[in-house]
């Protein structure tokens, strides 16, 4: 496999993560089980005319593609690759109530053009009138691991290329508010920086976009080198350790070579067993840092990670925040990251300092 | 008429989300497209829409839609003439 190197990041989510010189400084409380992202000034990044028919999640998706790729110093991505587990859900709850209120009349082209899963990767190659290979996958929890998995083959192949990874989810009115009523999304409104002491099950759910330009070759703009990214449908909490240990032995290290590990917990107390599984046997003597708190839970949510891991490198800090027991890493070369929801789509990626 | 001219102006306006656009922005002889408010193809799909629901015209060939919406005057004159609601 080829080297895998990320060379741009950039993030829109719940918290304020647009600006390079800071890094979780000060964060937001978030008081519902729903929230939305802490938007940037979008008309800086898209003209007026281009932004009026886009949905939030495009507008997260062309802003971050965008910042990533200033970012690189890459001005045309070879090949442009999304990852989202529902798509553009704010124009497909328009268009179908659209079909119910007009009885199936009177239908306008553009919520239909824009309410598909790959909105945002094609906006963005309109935007940059990039007619190269465009792909959006849609696997759930491991949308955006799956994505980056395909880049690193297409990098094996053409290591030449310089490829625009992105994931992609926006909370909307009526599938967010479903995701409550079958329980995903927990009941009553919490303090969600207490997430993560929650007893009872389901989450809390925001939206968010991060984009990377990844490539095979190291330059002056590389942040973090992805060394290898695991998926796996469903298994057991002993299933994904044994698998955490096999994979960070395929890399030829052992699980004391991780200087911390960032995890997907999200105060389901359903499913957060498959962490503190992990927290408690082979990471009980590591680093743990969890995200969700911060962030809410949303299909590509773990993408939060990767930029977490390449924020930690630049910045050889971890903000408090993130800290969920009190062991500090002496430095910060190797991080491992886990995530999984409703116990499948397991996610497991290697990333390390350049 | 006068009426009419500003139904549509705030029609268009929420139609085709020109969030940034007030009502005495547009003037009733600017042209709809190109170097006037802007508006492309995409759009011209939506007034054809806009048409039909509202004024109950429904256009045979979309390209009469180039002619009728050329201003609002022109698209305004042409609603009182053919509306059936």
């Amino acid at each position: 496999m080829s080297n895998c190197y990320i060379n741009g990041i950039a993030s829109i989510s719940a918290q304020p993560t647009t600006d390079p010189d800071t890094f979780l400084d000060e964060v937001i409380h978030h008081k519902e089980s729903i929230f939305r992202s802490h938007d940037p000034n979008y008309k800086e990044f898209i003209k007026p005319a281009a932004m009026r028919r886009m949905s939030k999640s495009v507008k997260m998706g062309v802003t971050t593609a965008t910042m990533a790729l200033n970012n690189s110093g890459i001005e045309m991505p070879d090949a442009i690759i999304t990852g989202t587990g529902m798509g553009c859900k704010q124009d497909s709850e328009k268009f179908l109530e659209n079909i119910l209120h007009n009885d199936e009349q009177f239908l306008t082209p553009t919520l239909f053009i824009q309410s598909t899963h790959n909105t945002v990767g094609g906006q963005v190659a309109l935007g940059l009138g990039c007619k190269a290979y465009n792909v959006t996958y849609v696997q759930g929890a491991a949308s955006f691991e799956v994505s980056i998995k395909d880049a690193q083959l297409m990098l094996s192949e053409s290591p030449e290329k310089n490829i625009l990874v992105g994931g992609i989810d926006e909370v909307a009115k009526n599938s967010t508010l479903l995701h409550k009523l079958d329980g995903q999304i927990k009941e009553d409104d919490i303090d969600v920086i207490k997430l993560l002491d929650s007893k009872t099950s389901g989450t809390v759910t925001s939206e968010g976009a991060i984009f990377m330009v990844l490539g095979a070759e190291k330059t002056d703009k590389t942040l973090a080198k992805i060394i290898d990214v695991e998926t796996r449908s469903s298994a057991t909490p002993n299933e994904i350790k044994t698998d955490i240990e096999k994979f960070v032995a395929r890399q030829g290290l052992s699980i004391q070579d991780i200087d911390a590990v960032i995890l997907g917990n999200n105060g389901d107390v359903e499913h957060d067993h498959y962490y503190k599984s992990l927290q408690s046997s082979i990471f009980s003597n590591t680093e743990q840092l969890c995200y969700k708190h911060l962030t809410g839970d949303y299909p590509v949510a773990s993408s939060f990670g990767f930029w977490l891991g390449t924020r930690i490198f630049d910045t050889n800090k971890v903000p408090s925040v993130l800290k969920v027991n009190d062991i500090s890493a002496k430095g910060y070369n190797t991080i491992l990251l886990y995530n999984q929801y409703l116990g499948k789509n397991h996610s497991i990626a290697l990333l390390q300092r350049c | 008429m006068a009426e009419l001219q500003e139904e549509l102006k705030e029609k268009i306006i929420e139609q085709l989300s020109l969030e940034d656009v007030e009502v005495s922005e547009i003037g009733n002889d600017d042209p709809l497209f190109g170097d006037g408010l802007g508006l492309d193809s995409i759009d011209a799909l939506e007034l054809i829409v806009l048409l039909e629901k509202d004024y109950g015209i429904k256009l045979k060939d979309p390209k009469e839609g180039k002619a009728i919406f050329e201003s609002i005057n022109v698209m305004a004159d042409y609603i009182s003439k053919n509306r059936t609601k």
